[in-house]
C-alpha cells in the first residue's frame, strides 16, 4: 500500500493505494499553523483499521516551505556574494545581510581574481557578532568551478548553524537566481528540519519504518533526510500534486494536452507535450523571488468558482478577487459556482441563495436572472480560454537557439482538455467547446493532489561541462571538477553522466526501475584559438524525468 | 539613476552554423557571450524582453540587393534568420512594444553590397539595409543613420545606401591601409545627389576609449543632430576589442557600453567580433545595459588593466584631428556637391569588388542619373569571373517623374542578347522587383 497526503494551502487531501486501485481517500481542511498536526491526523484517520505492515511507501506534499516565505517566518540569512564584475551588486541584495567578496571566476570556470582570506574572516566575524546563524555562499560561474564557494566555506564554518551553496541549487547559469534560490534555502532551512523531525518521529511511533518522501516542484520525490539540505525544492509543489495526479488518472495521455485545476480563488493552467508535464524554462518564481528551483509549468490566473462577480461601468466583472465563498454557500457575494448553480449545471448549496445573488447582478443590469447567470458563466469560461491560448502562445514563441529548433521546432496543439477542481464538472463541456478539445474530468478529481503524490517517482537532473583545451569536467549539481582523461568525447560525457546521474538519484531515494534517464542537452563546439583547434567545450545535461513510479502506468487510476 | 527603458533583445547565435569548422565565424562564436547574458541573468529583468527572430524572406532581400543570380542562391538558412532577427527587432521598436532592440544575431552582413555576387568579409546579404528597407515599406519612408562601428569599414552598407540622401552611413574603423576591406577614406564621401551621407572615419591602429568617444562627442553626435534622422542603428562590430585576433584596436567593454549610451542607438545589429571568449561576453552585456538605461559601470573584462590601453599623445593628436575633418568636411557637403556635379546629367563609376569569403572578382560600372528631386535612378552594369554578367536598375524611394521614366526604359530596353544573363528591375515605391 502506498499512502500519499497533500498538505494544500487550504486542504490536506490523502489517499490509500492498494494494489493499483485507490482504497480509501480523506479530505480535511489545513490548519496552517500546524501542518504537523494536519499531516499526522488525517494519516491517522486513513490508516485506523489497516494493517500497516501493508505500507510500502509513504510520500507527502507540504505548503511548509512556501507558507514560511509568504508568511515571511524565516530566519536572517547571511550571504556571502562573490559577484565579480557585470551587473550592479545592487541586484543580488537580499534579507538586509548581504556582504560582497573579491574573487571571480570566469564563464569557463577560470579564476580570475583570488578570494581574499581577511575578507571573508572580517565578515564571518560580523555575522558571528550579529548572531546570524544562517549563511548562504554563492559565486557568479560557481556551477561551471565550484572551489571558490568551497574555499569560503571552509574558513567559516565554525560557530554556524548551516551554510549552503550556489552551485549544489541547480546546474543552470543564472546567478540572481542563484543568488535567491540560496538565500531561501538557508531561510526557511530551520524550519523545515524542525517539520522533518516531527514527521519522522510521528511514523517512528506508529511503528512504521518503510521510505517517506517528499514531493518537489517538478513533480518528482526524494526521501526525506536527504530533503533537509534542500527544503527550497518542496516550495510550490502544490500545483505539481495536481499535474502528477491528472497524469495518474489519464489513459492514454500520449498526446500534447491542457490540465485545467479549477480552484476557489484561481485556475492553474498546465500544459503536457507528448504526454509529458513541462517544466518551467529557468525555474520557478515565489513572491517575486525568481529561482533556479525545477519546477512544473504552471500558470495561476485570478479566476475560479469563487471569484467575486460585479458590475461596472455597465460591465459584468469576474475577478480576480475572492470575497469568500459563494453565496450559495453562505459567502457575501455573487460569484461563478452561483451562476452554475441556477443554471442548474450543479445541484450543490442552496439554489436560492445562489439565485438571489445572480438576481442582484441581473438587477443593475436591468435583464433576467436567466440572462445574467449566462453572461457570468459564459465569461468565466471565455476568460479562462483566453489565458489557456496565451499560455501555449508563450510556450510556442519560446526563442530558441539552433536553426534547426527554429525551423523544426515543436510546436504545442493541445488534444485534449483535463479539468480538475470544484466547478471542474460544470464546466468542462463549455471550455471543451472553447478550446476546441474533447474533455475529460479525471473521477478521483476531488483528491488528486495526493494520488499525485503518492505515486511520483524519484526525479534528479546533473549538468556535465567537459573542456578539453582546459582538460577539466565540472559538475555543478554535486560540486565536482576533475581532471578529464584524455581523447575524451561527448559519447563519453553522455556516459558518465548517465552514470553519476544514476548515482545521484539513488542516492535520493530513487528506485533502480524508476530510473527513466534522457538526455535533454547534448552540444560540443570545437574550440578555435588563433585559427587551431585547441579543444572542445562538451555540454550535457541529463534527467529522470517527472513520471510516476514503475508499476503504476499513466491512467492506470482512471 | 538613469531611466530605465524597455529593451528587445532578438539573441540568435545560430549554434548550428559555421562558414568551415576553424572559420571565426563559427558555431562557437556566441557560446561564451549565451553563458555571460544567461548568468548575469539579463533576461529577467523586467525592461529586457527576449524575442524570437522571424525569417526574413527572399523579397525582404530583394528590396536591398541585386543577388546573383537570386537571393536563395546566395543565402542560407542563417541569413534568413539573422536577417529575419534585425527586422523582429525594427518591428518592436517600429510598433512600440520597446523602446530600443538589440538583435544578437550572426553571420554578419555589413560588408553585403548592393550587388552580391558571393560572400565579402563572412557577408553574404546586409541585415541592416534589410531591415531599412522593411522599416521604409511597412511603417512609411524614414530618415535613417547607420553609425557602423565595427573595426573594418562597413563597405557593404556604404555601397548600398551611396546614392541615398535619406540613409546618412557613418563608419568609424581602424584606417584601411591596415586592416581589410582597405577602403573607408574621406574621400569616399557618397553619390552626386547624396554628397556627404557617407561619412568615413579611419582611426589609427591602437586607439583606445578616450579616442572612440572623443570622435563620438566631437563628430558623430553633432552630425547626427544636424541631420535629425527618424532613427539611428548602431551596425555594432566588436572587434574594435583589445583583445580582438584580427585587428588592432584597444577599445574595451566599458567603451562599447559608454559608446551606446551617449549614441542611445533604436536598433543595434550585431556585426563582426571574434575575440569570442575575452570580448563579446563582456561588450554583449554592457551594450544591452547601456541600451537598457541600467547601470553599466560595473562591466569589465576581468583582465582589463586601463593603464595598459592608454593611446599615446600622438594618437590622441591624430584623432582629435580626424574629428575636426570629418566635421569640416560634413559642413561643406553642399558646397562640394556643386563643385562635384557641375552641369553633368549623369555620372559613371567604375570598381572593382573582391569576394574574399568566397574568392570572386567583380567588375561593375554604375551610372546614376544627377537629380535634385530625388536619389536618382542607378544602373548597374557588373560582371564576375565566375562568368556572370548583368544589369540592374534601381527606381529610388519618392522617385520623381523623370527618374521612373529613366528607370522603366533602361530596364525594358535591356535585352539578354547584349550579353546580359540576368537583368533585373528595382522599383522601391512599388515595393517591385523584377528579373528577366
Amino acid at each position: 500500500m502506498i499512502l500519499g497526503i497533500d498538505v494544500g494551502g487550504t486542504h490536506t487531501d490523502a489517499v490509500l493505494i492498494e494494489s493499483g486501485r485507490i482504497r480509501k481517500t480523506a479530505k480535511v481542511t489545513t490548519s496552517p499553523d500546524r501542518i504537523v498536526d494536519s499531516l499526522s491526523g488525517i494519516a491517522q484517520d486513513l490508516l485506523k483499521g489497516e494493517s500497516l505492515e501493508k505500507i510500502q511507501r509513504i510520500v507527502l506534499s507540504t505548503t511548509l516551505s512556501t507558507n514560511a516565505i509568504v508568511q515571511n517566518k524565516v530566519d536572517p540569512v547571511g550571504l556571502l556574494v562573490i559577484s565579480g564584475p557585470g551587473l550592479s551588486p545592487s541586484h543580488f541584495e537580499i534579507g538586509g545581510n548581504t556582504r560582497f567578496l573579491s574573487g571571480y571566476v570566469n564563464h569557463r570556470g577560470i579564476e580570475t581574481a583570488p578570494i581574499d582570506p581577511a575578507e571573508v574572516t572580517r565578515f564571518h566575524e560580523e555575522f558571528l557578532r550579529k548572531g546570524l546563524k544562517h549563511v548562504g555562499i554563492v559565486g557568479k560561474f560557481s556551477t561551471r568551478n565550484p572551489n571558490q564557494e568551497l574555499q569560503v566555506e571552509k574558513s567559516i564554518h565554525n560557530g554556524l548553524d548551516h551554510v549552503s551553496l550556489g552551485h549544489r541549487m541547480s546546474g543552470h547559469l543564472n546567478f540572481p537566481r542563484r543568488v535567491a534560490t540560496t538565500y531561501l534555502n538557508e531561510a526557511v532551512w530551520e524550519r523545515y528540519s524542525s517539520f522533518v523531525r516531527q514527521v519522522i518521529s510521528f511514523f517512528q511511533g506508529l511503528g512504521l519504518s518503510v521510505p517517506v518522501y517528499i514531493l518537489k516542484a517538478d513533480g518528482g520525490t526524494f526521501e526525506i533526510q536527504h530533503s533537509v539540505e534542500f527544503p527550497v525544492y518542496t516550495i510550490l509543489s502544490g500545483p505539481a500534486a495536481s499535474i502528477m495526479g491528472i497524469l495518474s488518472m489519464t489513459p492514454d495521455n500520449k498526446n500534447d494536452a491542457i490540465a485545467l485545476d479549477i480552484g476557489g480563488t484561481t485556475t492553474d493552467i498546465a500544459v503536457f507535450a507528448d504526454g509529458v508535464p513541462l517544466l518551467e524554462a529557468f525555474g520557478v518564481t515565489m513572491e517575486n523571488h525568481k529561482t533556479l528551483i525545477r519546477g512544473l509549468r504552471s500558470k495561476p490566473v485570478g479566476i475560479g468558482g469563487d471569484s467575486m462577480v460585479y458590475v461596472k461601468d455597465g460591465q459584468i466583472l469576474i475577478g480576480p478577487e475572492r470575497k469568500g465563498p459563494a453565496a450559495a454557500f453562505d459567502g457575501p457575494c455573487p460569484t461563478p459556482t452561483d451562476a452554475m448553480i441556477f443554471l442548474g449545471l450543479t445541484d450543490i448549496g442552496n439554489r436560492s441563495k445562489a439565485e438571489k445573488a445572480v438576481q442582484s447582478i441581473a438587477e443593475i443590469m436591468g435583464i433576467t436572472v436567466q440572462e445574467a447567470a449566462e453572461i457570468i458563466f459564459e465569461n468565466t469560461c471565455e476568460k479562462i480560454a483566453l489565458h489557456v491560448h496565451s499560455v501555449i502562445e508563450e510556450i510556442n514563441n519560446q526563442p530558441v537557439y539552433t536553426i534547426h529548433e527554429l525551423l523544426e521546432g515543436k510546436k504545442i496543439s493541445p488534444k485534449i482538455l483535463y479539468i480538475i477542481g470544484g466547478p471542474a464538472k460544470p464546466m468542462s463541456t463549455r471550455l471543451g467547446q472553447l478550446l476546441g478539445c474533447p474533455v475529460c474530468v479525471p473521477s478521483y478529481y476531488e483528491v488528486a493532489n495526493a494520488i499525485g503524490t503518492a505515486l511520483a517517482r524519484t526525479t534528479a537532473e546533473l549538468t556535465i561541462l567537459a573542456d578539453t583545451e582546459q582538460g577539466t569536467m565540472t559538475i555543478g549539481e554535486e560540486g565536482i571538477q576533475e581532471k578529464l582523461p584524455s581523447r575524451f568525447t561527448r559519447e563519453d560525457a553522455i556516459e558518465t553522466g548517465r552514470r553519476m546521474l544514476r548515482e545521484r538519484a539513488l542516492r535520493l531515494g530513487a528506485r533502480a526501475e524508476d530510473l527513466e534517464i534522457e538526455v535533454i542537452e547534448d552540444q560540443e563546439f570545437n574550440m578555435v584559438r588563433d585559427f587551431y583547434m585547441t579543444g572542445k567545450n562538451i555540454r550535457v545535461k541529463l534527467q529522470v524525468k517527472p513520471g510516476l513510479i514503475a508499476g503504476f502506468k499513466t491512467g492506470e487510476l482512471s | 539613476m538613469k531611466k530605465a527603458r524597455k529593451t528587445g533583445l532578438i539573441f540568435f547565435p545560430a549554434f548550428d552554423w559555421a562558414i568551415s569548422p576553424t572559420h571565426p565565424e563559427r558555431e562557437e562564436r556566441l557560446l561564451y557571450t549565451q553563458d555571460q547574458v544567461f548568468e548575469e541573468g539579463l533576461l529577467d529583468l523586467e525592461n529586457i524582453i527576449e524575442y524570437k527572430p522571424s525569417i526574413a524572406s527572399y523579397s525582404d532581400i530583394n528590396r536591398v540587393h541585386f543577388c546573383v543570380p537570386d537571393a536563395r542562391a546566395v543565402t542560407t538558412e542563417s541569413h534568413l534568420i539573422a536577417a529575419g532577427g534585425a527586422i523582429t527587432a525594427a518591428e518592436k521598436v517600429m510598433n512600440k512594444e520597446v523602446d530600443n532592440a538589440f538583435a544578437l544575431v550572426r553571420p554578419p552582413g555589413h560588408h553585403a553590397m548592393l550587388v552580391v555576387h558571393g560572400a565579402r568579409g563572412f557577408c553574404n546579404v546586409n541585415m541592416e539595409a534589410i531591415m531599412i528597407e522593411y522599416i521604409r515599406h511597412h511603417y512609411g519612408h524614414r530618415r535613417i543613420a547607420v553609425v557602423d562601428t565595427d573595426c573594418h569599414h562597413g563597405d557593404g552598407t556604404q555601397d548600398i545606401y551611396w546614392n541615398d540622401p535619406d540613409t546618412l552611413c557613418i563608419s568609424i574603423h581602424q584606417d584601411g591601409r591596415t586592416l581589410y576591406p582597405g577602403s573607408g577614406f574621406h574621400e569616399e564621401f557618397g553619390g552626386p545627389n547624396a554628397l556627404g551621407t557617407t561619412l568615413n572615419i579611419p582611426l589609427p591602429p591602437r586607439t583606445s576609449d578616450e579616442g572612440f568617444l572623443h570622435v563620438l562627442d566631437k563628430a558623430i553626435l553633432p552630425i547626427l543632430s544636424e541631420f535629425k534622422p527618424d532613427l539611428i542603428i548602431n551596425s555594432a562590430g566588436q572587434d574594435n576589442h583589445f583583445s580582438d585576433p584580427i585587428t588592432d584596436m584597444r577599445f574595451s567593454a566599458q567603451g562599447y557600453a559608454i559608446l551606446n549610451d551617449r549614441l542611445s542607438p533604436d536598433i543595434a545589429v550585431l556585426e563582426g567580433g571574434y575575440s569570442i571568449e575575452k570580448a563579446l561576453p563582456y561588450v554583449n552585456v554592457g551594450i544591452i545595459l547601456a541600451m537598457a538605461g541600467l547601470d553599466y559601470s560595473h562591466v569589465r573584462e576581468p583582465e582589463y588593466n586601463p593603464s595598459r590601453f592608454r593611446q599615446s599623445e600622438e594618437i590622441s593628436s591624430q584623432v582629435a584631428r580626424e574629428a575636426e575633418e570629418i566635421y569640416e568636411l560634413w559642413s561643406r557637403r553642399n558646397e562640394l556637391r556643386e563643385r562635384m556635379i557641375g552641369d553633368a546629367k549623369y555620372m559613371k563609376r567604375r570598381k572593382g569588388v573582391y569576394y574574399d569569403t568566397d574568392g570572386i572578382s567583380e567588375q561593375q560600372e554604375t551610372i546614376v542619373r544627377i537629380c535634385s528631386d530625388c536619389g536618382g535612378v542607378v544602373m548597374v552594369n557588373s560582371r564576375s569571373d565566375l562568368g556572370n554578367h548583368i544589369f540592374a536598375v534601381t527606381i529610388p524611394w519618392n522617385a520623381c517623374r523623370e527618374c521612373r521614366r529613366e528607370g522603366e526604359s533602361a530596364y525594358d530596353k535591356a535585352q539578354k542578347k547584349d550579353g546580359y544573363q540576368h537583368i533585373y528591375l528595382q522599383d522601391k515605391d512599388r515595393d517591385l522587383y523584377l528579373v528577366k
